[in-house]
């Protein structure tokens, strides 16, 4: 197993990496900016080094800043969080050259699964279903519209070399389409620096259902179960939960084995994500992408199944086999996560600050991977989420009526926060329902 | 005369409008940025841009005035 361990993030995945190396032994090292001097995972971490100002190009992003900090504590690995670096296949190509072991999947996976046009071209060969698109990339306005009709209205437009929502647009004909391309070409250039735009059919009346896979090192890839996310505002996700009530037991069968290639396809070692569309109807589903790291929703599924996957990231990365039997796995009960964003409640814009109050909920079934507490400032220089709450019942029922009493119970006074939403959610009769799909929040919130 | 505030802490990444522009209600003058998420700053009715208080890369508070428009 690993001694110690360098924690290339910030916020609640850098608290929730460290708390689970602490639980096994193993030495944690932190990496802060300027921003982040007083928030808790600093001062839990058992050492941590500045690496660097408040912009995240020059601290998180940063990554000689992070090896040499590695090399400095003699830490002997390096785990990526979400976001940042984390499916940056040169960081993670530079981690393993300075000899250390890279807490994730081979470079080559990262490489083959970040570009989507690639990815989803993978995926066809290997027989996982995409939806009708691009099978290179489109560089111009006016491939985009031949592209478009190629592929037939409603498109989605995005960044290939994209992520978290950024730059995605839909367009129901080619007037949108023009603009949604323009839009999704300049943020592509700005947010991940490659201009390769995936135009893509639009599944409208979809969910967004994943698959949690894992990677032993004896090469094996596993299914352990899905997530559905179709709870979205701007195309990211508000809150999540496993089962998915919109999946049946034989869909999520196909479901699972398809991850299960997805990953074989790559020969994916650790914990991903296949992400898919899925289309209620029809009962059928398309892949969408790979995530090639720890999802920021991975609870839901550490709920239902009793595992810390952190862990099993570890025992992996070490060569070693995982801390329980794969043949034994069987998700029970019912989780649901509400990511608790630093953002008024109404129209989702971001609300930095500092916070004069913090009281978290605790009880039966209630857990909460928080990064910040009482007296800490939510900067404009990282994304809003604060805190996950993360509730586990018996069945969907009690795991709703958990969530109720927890977010009633959680008392955050400085920024704006989300919870009034997350109140609301858990009571429109189309979340308690369970039939629902990603246009959910756009319901709630008409314009 | 209408003056557009800062809803919130944020970056001017980009300033779309320049002074003298004519614009229309919609039209985006600025484009913030905080907390990972660019809010382009909308016109408010019809008119010309009389002033802008901004420039790319300033750091701007809630409340702040972004730009005047006749």
């Amino acid at each position: 197993m690993l001694d110690s361990v360098l924690v290339a993030n910030r916020g609640e995945i850098a608290r929730r990496v460290i708390r689970t190396a602490r639980r096994l032994g193993i030495t944690s090292v932190a990496v802060y900016s300027d921003a982040d001097a007083e928030l808790p995972y600093v001062r839990e971490a058992d050492q941590a080094v500045h690496i660097g100002p408040a912009q995240p190009a020059l601290s998180y992003l940063n990554a000689a800043a992070i090896i040499d900090a590695a090399r400095k504590t003699g830490a002997a690995a390096v785990h990526p969080g979400y976001g940042f670096l984390a499916e940056n296949a040169d960081f993670a190509g530079q981690v393993i050259a300075a000899g250390l072991t890279w807490v994730g999947p081979d470079p080559a996976a990262i490489e083959q699964m970040g570009d989507k046009i690639r990815a989803r071209n993978l995926m066809e060969r290997a027989g996982v279903r995409v939806s009708p698109g691009s099978r290179k990339p489109v560089t111009d306005e006016a491939a985009a519209v031949a592209e478009a009709d190629r592929i037939g209205y409603p498109v989605m437009v995005k960044a290939a070399a994209g992520g978290g929502g950024i730059g995605m647009g839909v367009a129901a004909g080619e007037a949108e389409l023009r603009a949604a391309f323009a839009t999704a070409r300049s943020r592509a250039e700005r947010f991940f620096g490659s201009p390769e735009i995936l135009i893509e059919r639009y599944v409208e009346h979809a969910r967004h259902v994943e698959v949690q896979i894992l990677g032993l090192a004896d090469g094996s890839v596993l299914a352990l179960g899905e997530r559905d996310c179709s709870v979205q505002r701007r195309h990211q996700k508000v809150a999540e939960e496993s089962p998915s009530p919109g999946v049946s037991p034989a869909l999520r069968e196909q479901m699972l084995a398809a991850a299960v290639r997805a990953g074989q396809a790559v020969g994916y070692r650790g914990a991903g994500t296949v992400e898919c569309l899925v289309d209620t109807g029809a009962s059928s589903f398309v892949f969408l992408e790979m995530n090639t790291r720890l999802q920021v929703e991975h609870p839901v599924t550490e709920l239902v199944t009793g595992l810390d996957l952190v862990e099993q990231q570890f025992l992996i990365a070490s060569g070693g086999p995982p801390s329980f039997d794969p043949a034994a796995v069987r998700p029970a009960g019912h989780a649901l996560e509400l990511r608790v964003y630093a953002e008024d409640p109404v129209r989702f814009l971001p609300s930095p600050g500092t916070i004069t109050r913090w009281e978290e909920p605790a009880g039966d079934g209630i857990r909460v991977d928080s990064g910040y507490q009482a007296g800490n400032a939510v900067t404009p220089y990282y994304d809003p989420l604060l805190a996950k709450l993360c509730v586990y019942g018996a069945d969907r029922a009690q795991a709703l009526a958990r969530a109720r009493d927890a977010v009633a119970a959680f008392a955050i006074q400085g920024p704006k926060t989300n919870l009034a939403f997350h109140a609301e959610l858990l009571a429109s009769p189309d979340f308690v329902s369970g039939d629902y799909d990603t246009s959910l929040v756009s319901k709630l919130r008409p314009r | 005369m209408a003056e557009i505030r800062a809803e919130m802490v944020a970056n001017v990444w980009k300033v779309v409008a320049a002074e003298g522009d004519h614009v229309d209600d919609g039209d985006t003058l600025v484009i913030l940025e905080s907390m990972k998420m660019e809010i382009p700053v909308l016109a408010e009715g019809t008119g010309v841009v009389i002033a802008l208080h901004v420039a790319e890369g300033d750091v701007i508070q809630e409340g702040d005035l972004i730009a005047v428009i006749s």
